[in-house]
């Protein structure tokens, strides 16, 4: 198999998910931020379903002048289910919601299909758990990856999860994907699963290395890219076998299953991208940088 | 040799076979039986947001509430629920004083909110706002009854209290203080959580045992108030912070709709793997069905609670057993085209990829525990059951496959273009 000339092109490759991010920052200032949900930021979700085509706009506006707040966020869902979401509301005014849709649409189902709330401050205590519970996983496999292989590779590979994690969020951005507990799993699933395909490159490099200063004029760029190049199946291989089922399980799943598999999607796309073409690549600048110091001394 | 090998697949073939034929339709033997990973009594139990139901987080409304508090609130809870009924309910602790709930088929989640969390804090006051009876030390028993409270009085719902031995005393003590005062201050009142249930006059000494507490009840309420009367009253006020609905019709197509997803993943994947790896592709998918027997045995016999994010968290799990086949295999295809036998090849193929398996599956595996141990009910499952597969998977797809490449190479296969392209 011919020789991929990752090494070389690192800069180019780097553009993809940046601009992915760049696009991303761009969508968070037009949708206002991102699309938290409920268990972000407390508040009332109540899926309803309405028997009958709606607009959403329509229904919105009925519910804001019945409830006497602002905004009530209706938006279709699967069939003719509507997810309404409004601010922390009390029981009273939560049951108001369904009554009113009742009466207004003529509903014949005595109750909405769920019903979700959550106060405020529980919503904070979910967004400050995301934050530390994702540094928390990032910092073990730091640490596992600079015990089992050395520092720069776990540098290298953090920076390339720190990636991902930019480009997911990109896409949330830019998709509008309500932020939600779901989210924060796909994030810590992503977190070990995109490790694991620079893992596989990281082992061949490292098998590769074995014996490798003892060669003269070899440069650590060629091997990186040798490495990479022979470990391309591996990576390419395990990263289809476990999209198969997850990309199974987003077309034909329930809307909340959906929500799962979407960002497990783009992870292990983001995943298996960064550790070839990101992680490896700018891990051989940093030690060829290094051993040309070295030798210059 | 080759014959041994051909009847050890053939065996293996067989038993896989009949682990995902008892995992998914069970098994009677003799007196014996159990119902497979699907079985609603004895195989994985449906999550809240599957089966429908409620789910009630609450917040103790105090600094530092101990654990030996929180013990309290978990002993009133369970009272509470198993005496409206609730016997599925489940109870699970959270760091910093919170609690959740969760109450399979109940759709009123207000009310069973406003059950569990009322503090039921019950005090007999006099007219001086003196405190004369303590519900929390003084009432032996509290029972809903229906009858007539006074003489010539209407049927109506009514709490009987069983007083304790002390408490008849201060009770008589009370009654004959209050009896003697001036009338409109000859009252002893019932709060419960500071809100005036009855206020009943006291014209004489009452020496009894018992003493009922009546006013406009129904019987559902006087139901309730007996219950959290008897179930004790709770040492802090507790907020709701989260309260979930799931009706039963939103969750009944998850399961069957996933499941139908991950057969079709199984098939796909399963094919793959023959097209790109031959002859130990084969192998590999029969690793793959042993793992799917396993995991859906090991999740049938632990009555796993599968909810929606633990069904993503196996589907994303059958994905990934395969992967260290193919980590495997890439090396096997490697060592071939360098010119070993096929013998050499498998085994070299073996030993040279275990420490990238290896390091990739702890790294998923750190992300399960923390996911775990992060607290955030909803994703829990999704932690259990991944981590599962992640360990189980790296059992089967090493040594189940290394067991039958084995065996492939005791058949002692020539044709190296069943093991890949030459």
């Amino acid at each position: 198999m011919k020789t991929m000339n990752v090494t070389a092109n690192k800069v180019k490759f780097l553009l993809l998910p940046l601009l992915i991010i760049v696009a991303g920052i761009v969508m968070y200032f037009v949708n206002g931020g991102f699309n938290f949900d409920i268990e972000f930021m407390g508040g009332v979700r109540m899926q309803v379903d309405m028997e009958q085509s709606f607009d959403n706009e329509e229904v919105s506006a009925f519910l804001e002048e019945k409830l006497g707040i602002s905004p009530v966020i209706v938006q279709a869902g699967s069939g003719t289910t509507a997810t309404i979401k409004t601010q922390p509301i009390d029981d009273a005014q939560k049951d108001l919601i369904f009554s009113s849709l009742k009466e207004k649409y003529g509903l014949t189902a005595e109750a909405p299909m769920s019903v979700n709330t959550a106060s405020a401050s529980f919503g904070s205590e979910v967004q400050g758990k995301a934050f530390t519970y994702t540094l928390i996983a990032i910092l073990l496999i730091l640490v596992y990856i600079a015990f089992r292989f050395e520092w720069r590779s776990a540098v290298m590979a953090v920076i390339a999860l720190a990636l991902n994690i930019l480009v997911m969020m990109a896409v949330y951005a830019i998709t509008y994907t309500p932020l939600n507990t779901t989210f924060i799993a796909a994030m810590l699933t992503i977190i070990g699963y995109s490790i694991n395909n620079t893992i596989v490159v990281f082992d061949r490099i490292r098998e590769n290395m074995k014996g490798f200063k003892a060669r003269k004029g070899a440069k650590v760029s060629e091997l990186v890219d040798r490495s990479i190049t022979e470990s391309m199946g591996r990576t390419l291989n395990t990263t289809i076998t476990t999209l198969i089922t997850i990309v199974l399980l987003y077309f034909l799943g329930v809307p909340s299953i959906k929500e799962f598999a979407f960002p497990l999607i783009i992870g292990v796309l983001a995943g298996a991208y960064s550790s070839i073409f990101i992680a490896s690549p700018f891990w051989a600048a940093w030690k060829e940088a290094e051993l040309e110091a070295a030798q210059q001394k | 040799m080759k014959k041994k090998s051909i009847a050890i697949l053939a065996l293996m073939i067989v038993i896989a076979a009949a682990m995902n034929y008892v995992a998914f339709f069970g098994i009677a033997i003799g007196n014996m039986s159990w119902g497979g990973v699907l079985d609603e009594e004895q195989g994985i139990k449906r999550g809240i947001d599957l089966a429908g139901g409620s789910v009630i987080s609450f917040q103790a409304n105090a600094e530092n509430p101990s654990e030996t508090e929180m013990d309290v609130v978990e002993a009133i809870f369970s009272a509470r629920l198993s005496n409206s009924g609730y016997t599925e309910a489940r109870i699970s602790r959270d760091e910093a004083g919170k609690i959740t709930v969760e109450i399979p088929s109940e759709t009123d989640t207000d009310k069973a909110a406003s059950l569990l969390g009322s503090t039921a804090k019950l005090t007999f006051v006099n007219a001086d706002g003196e405190t004369v009876l303590d519900g929390a030390t003084d009432i032996k028993n509290a029972e809903y009854k229906f009858g007539q409270t006074q003489q010539n009085g209407a049927q109506e719902a009514y709490v009987e209290l069983t007083l304790t031995s002390d408490a008849v005393s201060k009770f008589a003590d009370a009654t004959r203080a209050a009896a003697a005062r001036a009338s409109g201050e000859n009252y002893i009142a019932i709060m419960m959580d500071d809100q005036m249930i009855s206020a009943p006059s006291v014209s004489e000494e009452i020496n009894s045992e018992t003493c009922i507490i009546s006013g406009s009840f129904t019987p559902e309420t006087a139901e309730e108030l007996a219950n959290q009367i008897k179930s004790g009253a709770l040492p802090f006020d507790l907020t709701v912070i989260s309260k979930d609905t799931i009706g039963p019709e939103l969750g009944a197509k998850a399961l069957p709709t996933s499941l139908v997803a991950a057969g079709i993943g199984i098939l796909v994947v399963m094919l793959f793997m023959v097209i790109i790896y031959r002859i130990p592709g084969l192998m590999a998918d029969l690793a793959l069905l042993i793992y799917v027997g396993i995991i859906s045995l090991v999740l049938g016999l632990m009555r796993v609670n599968l909810s929606l994010s633990g069904i993503a968290g196996i589907v994303l799990s059958i994905g990934m057993a395969v992967d260290a086949n193919v980590i495997i295999f890439e090396r096997m295809k490697e060592e071939l085209k360098l010119g070993k036998t096929i013998k050499a090849s498998v085994d070299a193929g073996f030993k040279k990829a275990f420490s990238a398996i290896l390091d990739s599956n702890i790294t998923t595996i750190i992300t399960c525990v923390v996911l775990y141990f992060s607290g955030i009910g909803t994703i829990r499952g999704f932690a259990v059951t991944l981590g599962l597969g992640v360990v189980v998977s790296m059992l089967t797809a090493i040594i189940i496959t290394k067991f039958l490449l084995k065996q492939l190479v005791g058949l002692n296969i020539r044709n190296r273009k069943l093991f890949c392209k030459q």
